[in-house]
């Protein structure tokens, strides 16, 4: 490149490579700790089992845990999807005023610190006298869910022409029939990665939650409260090798659905992971 | 025309060209669901923080007392602690943020100017896999890691170098709040790095310019807004966190997010909990206008 020394380039390269370390050693360390024999959480591991794996596979609390997380996740997905897209189409297709309020909205549960969303929703489901319970968990999930969806809907949008869809009216299609056969084919895997960023969002969340779910857990409240707590470390070991790779697999599906948009880079997008 | 076609269609057909003709009607019902979810439900609920704010509870009955009262903010800023909270707070996430900035530049400009093509991909993705990991388990890492017994005394030990004490301390927060965000800051200013043309580097290198004084004088306000981008998310995220300080922090690492968490679960305070929150949310605020002025917006 231009403007810098042999010197200097290398003195980066080695920056970066000491950087890639630190970034990846916490994750490739508290992996090891999954297969650690003991129960003394202690450095260096004694050896390397999978002792621990049935007994947290058998784990009731965690079981529910479990499954609480996956309805959670699956139905803030779902109206994620719904609203998202439909936000994502209004601000595509029309100027008017107020657009920008509307994406700035979208962004803002997840731009503001995570206790306000949670504080808020908090006191706004104790005023309402809702009970505190799955449902208020997915409430808080969907609306902070919203922005992956509109990011990733509202990029195609604007990468495909609209000529497509004036065409097939022309063509003497309806507004149903063309969202049904042009349209929705177009979004289709914008939609699909956006609501895999969701969920995969949903899954990891714990700052919000905390103060959506009253008493029950979630999988991550689950793994904060044995932490804290000390109790079943190895167990919570085991689990966190498996969020790790289960929040993993949504994101490299979403990255190769949406190449072309490139939605993933955009520092919205990371935004989008707050927890 | 399109009337005359619709007018002999189905029903179907007729809606669907009426809604053609009038992009608004369109607009207004596609923007319903998402523009009521966040109106009745987020900017309901955000409203409702502040009010509750001023509300008080009962301390004998531990019940909502519904009347106006300044006496959250008041205790917020008489009680010394809870401004020092409030000032470690910012303090941690000002230096999380500084950090970030330092580590993320370098980074950034050896991926965008000097990494090859292919390289650069294996980078990119180096950053997303953190990014998108679970939160909670990397923070669980650093507290297994920084523990007393933990990978880095038995390193040091290995050397010969005895062994250090920062596992629950505002040192670990301050390493794990810059490790946790760090890929925050990354993106921004990769992108912000990589919309600098060669020709200016080159321009200035042929003007006589150093290696430092390019970077001084022309990448670095160039990259400045994507800075300041990737500022907002590491200094929201500090501000609102509880999770970091409970887990690595120690006996004086309490942060504003501890005791909101502390007021809502056992203490029962809800209105002190939502009149600390709004503290965050005034620093944010006032933060945001300082980073549109540096042009964080346009590098979103």
């Amino acid at each position: 490149m231009t403007g810098s020394s042999r010197a200097s380039r290398i003195a980066l390269g080695v920056f970066t490579a000491l950087l890639m370390l630190f970034l990846f050693f916490p994750i490739v360390i508290i992996m090891l700790y999954a297969f650690n024999p003991s129960n003394i959480q202690s450095w260096p591991l004694p050896g390397l089992s999978t002792r621990w794996f049935s007994p947290t596979w058998h784990n009731a609390e965690m079981r529910h845990a479990l499954w609480l997380s996956v309805r959670a996740g699956l139905f803030s997905t779902a109206i994620a999807m719904v609203l998202g897209s439909m936000a994502a189409f209004a601000v595509h297709r029309f100027r008017f005023f107020g657009r920008e309020a509307i994406s700035f909205l979208i962004v803002l549960p997840i731009a503001l610190p995570g206790i306000i969303t949670g504080m808020a929703l908090n006191s706004f489901i104790s005023f309402g006298g809702v009970e505190f319970g799955l449902l208020t968990i997915i409430v808080g999930h969907a609306t902070f869910c919203i922005v992956t969806v509109y990011n990733n809907v509202l990029a195609r949008l604007r990468r495909t022409p609209s000529s497509l869809v004036e065409a097939s009216m022309d063509l003497g299609a309806d507004g149903l029939t063309t969202f049904r056969y042009v349209t929705l084919p177009m979004i289709a895997t914008a939609l699909v990665a956006g609501g895999l960023l969701a969920f995969a969002l949903s899954f990891d969340e714990i700052v919000v939650t905390t103060f959506t779910a009253g008493a029950q857990s979630t999988l991550p409240i689950w793994i904060f409260g044995n932490i804290r707590l000390g109790q079943q470390l190895p167990q919570v070991n085991v689990v966190v090798l498996f969020v790790i790779l289960l929040s993993l697999i949504p994101v490299a599906l979403a990255q190769r659905l949406t190449r072309d948009t490139g939605v993933l880079r955009q520092a919205a997008a990371p935004a989008a992971a707050v927890p | 025309m399109a009337s005359s076609i619709a007018a002999s269609r189905t029903p179907r057909a007729r809606v669907s060209a009426a809604l053609f003709r009038r992009p608004w009607l369109r607009a207004v019902l596609l923007l319903s669901a998402p523009g009521a979810w966040f109106v009745l439900i987020y900017l309901a609920a955000l409203a409702l923080l502040f009010v509750s704010a001023l509300w008080k509870v009962d301390p004998l009955s531990g019940k909502l007392i519904h009347s106006w009262t300044l006496q959250n903010f008041e205790e917020l800023v008489n009680e010394p602690v809870y401004r020092t909270i409030a000032l470690r707070t910012i303090g941690i996430a000002a230096a999380a943020t500084l950090t970030d900035v330092l580590l993320a530049v370098p980074f950034a400009f050896f991926a965008v100017r000097v990494a090859s093509k292919r390289m650069q991909g294996v980078l990119f993705v180096a950053v997303l896999i953190p990014l998108w990991s679970s939160y909670l388990v990397r923070v669980f890492a650093w507290r297994l890691i920084l523990a007393k017994n933990g990978i880095l005394n038995s390193f040091l030990g290995g050397l010969g170098l005895g062994s250090v004490n920062i596992g629950y301390s505002n040192t670990a927060m301050w390493i794990v709040f810059s490790y946790i965000w760090l890929p925050f800051m990354i993106l921004p200013v990769w992108s912000s790095l990589e919309r600098v043309p060669d020709s200016l580097i080159e321009a200035s290198a042929d003007l006589g310019a150093r290696g430092w004084r390019t970077f001084r004088t022309v990448i670095f306000p160039l990259i400045l807004p994507g800075i300041a981008a990737g500022s907002i998310f590491t200094f929201a995220l500090t501000l609102g966190d509880f999770i970091t300080p409970t887990l690595v922090g120690g006996a004086g690492s309490t942060m504003i997010g501890n005791v909101v968490y502390s007021n809502v679960g056992i203490a029962n305070n809800v209105p002190f909990a939502a009149a600390f929150a709004v503290v965050p949310l005034i620093v944010m605020g006032l933060y945001l206008l300082l980073a549109r002025r540096l042009g964080a917006f346009e590098a979103l």
